[in-house]
């Protein structure tokens, strides 16, 4: 098990540099200049000496290859470059607000877990009755409305019925935990409902065609108490595609929340992204992109270790 | 009986007054929220172009001079007690404030205000100076003592004042400047009323009060804090809860209503034209546009007047004006506009001649693509009138709205046929608002890639011009050949409506979002 964590965490090296030499090449061939944005974006009266002069000063005016060995140098030390936009280290940039969207995706995660389990359960336990209804009904919303307009509905309602919005600006758990709960938890809610409603659907099927396998049946016949059978042999079986969908929803919410975080005035690492798209800071969306792409191979390293844990029979060669 | 009544009347009108005085009394104290709608990229308003940099930095910085808001475009002394100009306009004096402390306890002189004119007009490397060409006239800065300071021109230039009063030209430490040039970047240390406190990227800026402010009894609050807010819904949700008190570059007319629906009497609007416009402009390089006609054609084809009633209820579109804007001192007035093309109010005959001109020019179905950028307020609604006022002279136009990076880089590159264009301005100045129009072999400003030397003569002669019926001369003479040629044309001028909690007292609306952002006079009615 210990070998092949430490192959698969090798194997993250080739696949971050794949990304990166992917990336840093093709946001070359985008249109676009982010001086130009900088300096002109906003209608200003810029000659192009100053124009240039910028260029310079951020080491745009030198070869492509030359820039892209640097880029890979400083990679190699961890580095990953300083945003053109704002000057400061892209890690900097990164780090200020992946704290806030971590922190989302964890209670959005908690969230789902807390309410899917029991939720997907019972709707495969009860099959076509009332409860499964209720279930379909209620995952079948989850499914279908936006979570940035979920997360509209959740603010209207706090401004109409209480008069109350929650903070706008963030602060960290261990400055003051009820200030960051007040302010996050919401867009937990909005997304995490979502989040939710996948997870609740995907356990429903899933315990419905492990509850028709032939060892459940001898479990049954073996006399033992059906809650047994459910949480021990059936639920545990029928987890395991519901952890895939829950590591893979994990990783899309550190980065994937652009509209949501727009509608809760979170400074999070989608808004960033949108951002450093609109004005062409390469260095930064590289920066993110290897960020994003390093949770997913972490993420799924960690679902497939999950499913050891979850199911005897899976065993990991060295 | 009758006395005793009036009397009475007497009396309770007194209190009523004084009560009334009293509640204008400013109160100090207390902690500001307001919402920036965009995050500056650095604190150097030297280096930048964004209203989001002076938002952020006005509050701890001084200028030279300033705009009295109250009677706009007049100029008032900041920095400078009083100022002085010779006969010939060659020579502007100013004699400074004594006793300006910069923030970090040093003393202000004139070397600083030197100093900092010195970074604008001739920036060491690695300084980005945005608005050098504006003082390329400057000759020479003396000193002669540390309270005056003294500007030789090389030729005159109506426009100096402004330039002195623009917001932009923040005055820095010669100190801070001579360790290092291009510190104002990254740190503060201005006169400003209001000293730096935190800046945490994506959330906030935060300042308190200065207390060896120069302008005795200011600044009221105690502190403030600027929350960044880049979605205008979750700016206007943070404003009716009461999160923040105030957005100060504007919104939509829409969000104005909606706002005034939710908030009723809490809520202050306040609404003034603004010194930005929307332009069309047409490549002049690439054909069917490099044919005067054509241009004309299309320009002749645009209601202006109709679309001003109906893109003023949807975004922040509204008046009809020429290069200046309307209203303005030298502004040209509505009859004479009216007769230069695209301005006429009967726009069935200017429609009539549009087609006309298009099929001697022997493009009757013309099909071309509008670039825009993509931003929804007022570029879509734009947009979206000009493919509409085109239609109906048989001109098919693809609506290509694009982030705001491809599509600088089209524009700049010469990429496009047709565009929409923005003209950012903070002052009615003319030399500001006209340079975009001047040829383009000297200009990467114009983006409509054209020469005409009868422009640039009239730029240079209003610019050289004191008498102010002469400048409007000149102004309108290149008006005129501006939109003769058809070269590029304002569509509509922005108009501002700035949202307001009624307990935020003492900030002053002006036509420009870059002006009076310090936050000195502001104070709290709770």
């Amino acid at each position: 098990m210990l070998m092949y964590t430490l192959k698969r965490l090798l194997l993250t090296i080739p696949t971050l540099i794949g990304v990166a030499v992917l990336v840093f090449f093709m946001l070359r061939i985008v249109p676009g200049d982010i001086v130009e944005v900088k300096l002109r974006g906003d209608g200003g009266n810029v000659t192009q000496e100053v124009v240039e002069q910028e260029r310079k000063r951020l080491g745009l005016d030198r070869p492509m290859i030359v820039q892209f060995g640097d880029y890979m140098w400083g990679l190699a030390r961890g580095d990953l470059g300083i945003s053109m936009w704002t000057e400061r280290p892209v890690i900097e940039e990164i780090m200020i607000r992946l704290e806030l969207s971590l922190e989302v995706a964890i209670l959005a995660t908690i969230f789902a877990t807390l309410i899917s389990i029991p939720l997907g359960t019972a709707a495969a336990l009860f099959r076509n009755t009332w409860i499964d209804y209720v279930v379909r009904i209620v995952t079948i919303g989850g499914l279908s409305i936006p979570s940035f307009w979920f997360g509209m509905i959740i603010i209207v309602s706090l401004l109409t019925f209480f008069n109350w919005l929650p903070p706008i600006t963030f602060t960290p758990i261990y400055v003051d935990p009820v200030a960051n709960l007040a302010q996050l938890i919401w867009p937990a809610l909005a997304v995490g409902y979502r989040y939710c409603a996948v997870t609740a659907r995907m356990i429903r099927s899933s315990l419905l065609e492990v509850l028709a396998e032939d060892y459940i049946r001898t479990a049954r016949a073996k006399g033992v108490y059906e809650r047994l059978v459910v949480s021990r042999h059936a639920l545990r079986n029928a987890l395991l595609p519901a952890i895939t969908v829950m590591g893979l929803e994990f990783a899309f919410l550190i980065g994937g929340l652009v509209v949501t975080e727009q509608v809760f005035n979170l400074n999070g690492i989608g808004q960033l992204f949108v951002q450093s798209v609109s004005r062409n800071d390469f260095m930064l969306i590289q920066g993110m992109v290897i960020m994003i792409a390093g949770f997913y191979v972490v993420i799924n390293l960690v679902v497939d270790l999950l499913y050891a844990v979850f199911d005897p029979r899976i065993r990991y060669g060295g | 009986m009758k006395r005793l009544i009036l009397g009475l009347v007497g009396v309770a009108a007194f209190m009523l007054a004084g009560l009334q005085a009293e509640a204008q009394q400013p109160k100090r104290g207390g902690n500001l929220n307001f919402a920036i709608s965009a995050e500056a990229p650095h604190y150097d308003p030297h280096g930048s172009d964004t209203y989001a940099t002076l938002h952020f930095s006005s509050p701890f910085y001084s200028t030279l001079l300033r705009y009295n808001l109250s009677k706009f475009p007049a100029i008032e002394g900041d920095l400078a007690k009083s100022w002085t100009v010779s006969p010939d306009k060659l020579t502007y004096t100013f004699t400074l404030h004594e006793g300006v402390k910069f923030h970090n306890g040093e003393t202000l002189t004139s070397s600083d205000i030197k100093a900092t004119y010195d970074r604008i007009r001739n920036p060491p490397q690695g300084v980005v100076s945005t608005r050098r060409a504006t003082f390329v006239d400057i000759e020479s800065i003396d000193t002669p003592n540390p309270n005056t300071v003294v500007f030789k021109l090389k030729t005159a230039n109506s426009s100096m004042l402004d330039h002195f009063a623009s917001p932009w030209n923040t005055v820095y430490s010669a100190k801070d400047l001579a360790a290092d040039s291009t510190a104002p970047r990254t740190k503060i240390n201005g006169t400003g009323p209001f000293i730096f406190v935190e800046h945490v990227k994506g959330s906030h800026v935060a300042g308190k009060r200065n207390e060896n402010y120069f302008k005795k009894g200011l600044p009221y609050l105690d502190s403030y804090r600027g929350i960044f807010t880049l979605q205008a819904a979750a700016m206007l949700n943070a404003l009716q809860g009461g999160q923040v008190l105030a957005e100060f570059r504007g919104v939509s007319p829409a969000e104005r209503d909606r706002m005034v629906a939710a908030m009723g009497d809490k809520l202050r609007v306040e609404e003034s034209s603004w010194t930005l416009n929307l332009l069309v402009l047409f490549n002049n390089e690439k054909p069917p546009f490099n044919d005067v006609r054509v241009r004309r054609a299309l320009l002749m084809a645009i209601d202006r007047w109709g679309g001003s009633t109906g893109l003023s209820k949807i975004s922040t579109l509204r008046a009809v004006g020429g290069v200046v804007r309307p209203g303005s001192p030298l502004a040209t007035p509505e009859a004479d506009l009216v007769k230069l093309p695209g301005f006429s109010k009967d726009i069935k005959s200017a429609r009539a001649e549009a087609r006309k001109l298009l099929k001697e020019a022997g493009h009757e179905n013309l099909k071309f693509v509008l670039w825009n950028r993509n931003l929804a307020m007022p570029y879509t609604p734009a947009g979206v009138f000009l493919v509409d006022q085109w239609r109906q002279i048989g001109v098919e136009v693809e609506h290509k709205q694009s982030d705001t990076a491809p599509y600088i880089a089209a524009m700049q590159s010469g990429n496009y046929e047709v565009a929409i264009d923005f003209s950012n301005l903070f002052n009615d100045d003319p030399t500001l608002s006209m340079t975009k129009f001047l040829s383009s072999k000297n200009n990467p400003l114009n983006l409509a890639r054209y020469n005409d030397e009868e422009i640039d003569k009239n730029y240079e002669l209003q610019l050289r011009e004191g008498d102010v019926q002469k400048r409007k001369q000149y102004i309108q003479a290149l008006e005129k050949r501006l939109f003769e040629q058809a070269y590029q044309q304002p569509i509509l001028w922005w108009h501002r409506i700035v949202l307001s909690h009624k307990t935020l007292m003492g900030w002053k609306m002006s036509p420009s979002h870059n002006l009076g952002q310090d936050l000195a006079e502001v104070w709290l009615n709770q």
